[in-house]
């Protein structure tokens, strides 16, 4: 499979990304119940009242961040719209559950329960600009946003041109509570859309190169040293010749994955984690990725980015490297063009 | 019927979620569909259960919403004279 | 595309049988598996007629032999058995032996669980583990434990269409040489959210439905899984497989219409087929059998007769089978290829039961009878909420 290129990037996100990238950002500090919203954004600017009026929260994020990463791109459409969501438009699927629990099944209304499907953002985002191109959304839990980087890889090898690609959660009201009783870890969760437009060509204002994407769902630490070294080697690269590991770390039990990387495969490598920044949640992965091509792009990044003191002269090539609970890892390796 | 249709004008803007209109951008006879506010046939789904919910008359088929809630003052007359609550 | 991907295994469960076997005999006898719901409580029970797989959660669990059913949402359970069907139908002894992939599909994922813990997972420890049933990648993880797969796993979820969408990115990767070997397909348990979601939407019909028939009321819900499983040339060659039939096309198109509507001159649908029957280089005369969305509902009836008409000079024989199975959402077009495969194996084209009348204005008539003749190629429509339309294309080996 060819690589492909990112043409641009747009991030919402719980730091003013959206206006502003990566720039000096605050660290999220997690306190019992302390989820982050998403950076507020003026949604008006994008969306006319009567388009927005039943979009729950994940749907504005998606509709805008998508409008805005195609506009970015110089383009006026893509041929493919991909999404990934954990979760999906959580809001509405509560809000319907709690209708249908709590009125003992009567005076139900749809808006709800037809915005609750996963893959509404998607479809949104097709009527908003009128594509009716291929349409389709992810949802398997934390490498749901790395699932739609593949398909859209495979689009761009099946004579396609221009896909967008995106990830997508909203936090909710409900279910979040219950999900941050039982999980411990050192950030907050949260939400956020981190939106991207990928060709099969490089152009003038292409940011990075998608090399390759890989998703699997289980592997134990000593195989993931395994799968790592192969799928470097599928790619004819070598540990030393990534310059930046960017990783899902969040404080978990389950940061002995990174930690086993970290110090058996890329002891000289520059590591950087995010999710202090951006939170957790199924789709953060996609601020990790939106975080690489920064890098890639500004060769630097604020300091609380940093989890070793390895310093590059040249950030050239960078490996993602994501999973939740031990489980729905993703490995992606992008290039600068 | 002057304060039913103020209460239904009330109902529809906030059932509806038409957060950036109010009672007076409303006038009776503006057609709810279609050119006037715009509506479509999900709303229309949502004004039948508001019809059931707070004036106790039950629609089966969703065609039927389509002359009843043609405007407020037509969907003001339906209801008092079919209204069971 | 010269033959497609090969398909060398299948597996099913639907309200008309727990097997292939038992599936074809309900289409053969034209005996549908619409009846009154049982396994859930619902004030619409008098209201509405569904395709029930009349077995609760604990006997299903038996047909896997597993101990602890609780642990299970029903949508785990029925893909459970359509998958480890599929992988006996396939032969596949290892699943492992391959670079293999699991890509399963649902709407509702674990919402059964959801209903019945959502305001007691604090209540007892073991509630716990259900918080997570609403992530729509709970039931594909517990299927690919189940049947041993750890690597390649994800889920898709387009609505109605998703098992549709499934099947097409497997065969994708096969062709990308990503994988050697794949199984694909979707999952959905009936679930009070869903049923009461459609009845919301007023296109639920009291009666069995009637797809294209002119006084259709609207669709029976139903619930079921179907997994197909696709091999690489090299590996059908290297162990001399069985192949069931080719999956020669497929295409995503979008609507852009409506959020839940399709549109009136059908466009989504038209677009898909389209695309499909480009990609598989046929001609729209060779399309021996159509095994239509045809839900029931007077909007997608309409929509795709209008699709059809487009597409086809001459529209072939078609049928849905809805009837028999209700629509079964994301499992839906996963059902449907075991049937158009089943079509193109029994050479016969399945009755569309419940009709009367044609629709006004264009006139279609779907064959009321299970027709035998000639089956080269089938094509299979599935279409969802958020204007996801796609098509399939299976042509005989």
């Amino acid at each position: 499979m060819n690589s492909v290129y990112i043409h641009s990037g747009v991030s919402i996100s719980a730091q003013n990304t959206f206006e502003e990238g990566i720039k000096e950002v605050e660290e999220l500090k997690f306190t019992e119940n302390s989820q982050v919203k998403a950076f507020k954004i003026n949604y008006k600017e994008f969306l006319s009242p009567i388009a927005s009026r039943r979009m729950a929260t994940g749907v504005k994020m998606g509709v805008v961040a998508a409008k805005k990463v195609i506009q970015k791109a110089g383009e006026d459409t893509v041929d493919a719209i991909i999404t990934g969501t954990g979760l999906g438009c959580v809001e509405d699927s509560e809000k319907f559950l709690n209708a249908v629990i709590d009125n003992d099944e009567q005076f139900l209304t749809p808006t709800s329960f037809i915005q609750s499907t996963h893959n509404t953002v998607a479809a949104q985002i097709a009527l908003s600009i009128k594509n009716k191109g291929y349409n389709m959304t992810y949802v398997n839990g934390a490498n749901s946003f790395e699932a739609a980087l593949l398909d859209g890889m495979l689009l761009l090898n099946e004579e396609n041109e221009t896909v967008l690609v995106g990830g997508v959660d909203e936090l909710g009201k409900r279910f979040i509570n219950d999900y941050e009783k039982i999980y411990q870890q050192d950030v907050s969760f949260s939400e956020g859309a981190n939106f991207f437009t990928l060709g099969a060509r490089k152009k003038e204002n292409s940011i990075a190169q998608l090399l390759n994407v890989e998703v699997f769902q289980e592997i134990d630490e000593d195989n993931l040293l395994k799968k790592i070294a192969s799928f470097l080697e599928e790619n004819s690269l070598k540990v030393s010749d990534i310059d930046a590991v960017i990783l899902g770390i969040n404080g978990d039990a389950y940061d002995s994955y990174y930690q086993k990387i970290q110090s058996e495969l890329f002891t000289d490598t520059t590591q950087l984690k995010y999710k202090n920044l951006s939170g957790e949640f199924f789709t953060a992965s996609a601020f990790g990725f939106y975080v690489a091509t920064e890098l890639l792009n500004k060769q630097e990044l604020p300091t609380n980015c940093f989890f070793n003191s390895v310093k590059k002269e040249d950030y050239k090539t960078v490996l993602l490297y994501n999973q939740y609970l031990g489980k729905q890892h993703s490995l992606v390796l992008l290039t600068s063009c | 019927m002057e304060a039913l249709k103020k209460e239904l004008k009330e109902n529809i803007i906030e059932v509806l979620n038409l957060e950036d209109l109010t009672i007076e951008d409303v006038n009776d006879d503006d057609a709810l569909f279609g050119d006037g506010l715009g509506l479509d046939s999900i709303d229309a789904l949502e004004l039948i259960v508001m019809l059931d919910k707070d004036y106790g008359i039950k629609l089966t088929d969703p065609s039927e919403g389509r002359e009843i809630f043609k405007s407020v003052e037509v969907l003001a007359t339906y209801i008092t004279e079919n209204r069971t609550k | 595309m010269a033959n497609g991907v090969a398909i060398t295994g299948m597996g099913i469960i639907s309200s008309i049988g727990n097997t292939v076997e038992e599936n074809l005999q309900s289409l053969l006898s034209e005996s549908d598996g619409i009846s009154t719901i049982e396994n859930i409580a619902t004030r619409h029970a008098n209201n509405i007629k569904v395709g029930e797989i009349k077995l609760s959660n604990e006997e299903l669990a038996k047909l896997l032999a597993l101990d602890n059913f609780e642990k299970y949402s029903r949508t785990t359970l029925l893909g459970a058995i359509a998958a480890k069907q599929a992988i006996e139908s396939a032969n596949i002894n290892d699943v492992n032996q391959y670079k293999t992939g699991f890509i399963s599909s649902t709407s509702v994922g674990g919402m059964d669980l959801t209903e019945k813990y959502c305001n007691t997972f604090f209540d007892a420890p073991r509630n716990e583990q259900f918080i997570n049933s609403h992530n729509a990648s709970e039931s594909t993880q517990q299927i690919a434990s189940f049947i041993g797969l750890t690597d390649f796993v994800t889920t898709i979820s387009t609505a109605c269409s998703s098992a549709a969408n499934a099947i097409m990115l497997g065969a994708r990767l096969i062709k990308a040489k990503k994988l050697d070997r794949v199984i694909v397909g979707g999952t959905d348990g009936l679930s009070k959210f869903t049923l009461n979601g459609f009845k919301t939407l007023m296109i639920l019909s009291d009666k069995k439905s009637q797809p294209f028939d002119k006084n259709r009321k609207g669709l029976n819900l139903g619930e079921g899984a179907a997994y197909l499983v696709l091999e690489s040339e090299e590996v059908v060659a290297k162990e001399n497989k069985k192949v069931l039939a080719f999956l020669s096309g497929y295409a995503n198109a979008n609507d852009a219409h409506h959020q839940t509507a399709s549109s009136e001159e059908g466009e989504g649908a038209f677009l898909a087929m389209k695309k499909a029957l480009k990609l598989a280089d046929l001609e729209t005369s060779v399309i021996d059998y159509i095994n239509a969305h045809g839900t029931g509902t007077p909007n997608n009836d309409a929509s795709e007769s209008e699709a059809l008409k487009r597409i086809f000079e001459e529209v072939p024989i078609f049928s849905s089978t809805k009837a028999y199975t209700g629509h079964t959402l994301a499992a839906a077009g996963g059902i449907e290829a075991v049937f158009s495969i089943l079509a193109l194996k029994e050479q016969k084209a399945f009755a569309n039961l419940n009709f009367a009348d044609e629709i006004e204005k264009t006139q279609l008539k779907p064959t009321t009878k299970t027709v035998e003749k000639e089956i080269k190629h089938v094509l299979s429509n599935s279409f969802g909420f958020g204007g996801n339309c796609s098509t399939l294309i299976f042509s005989k080996v």
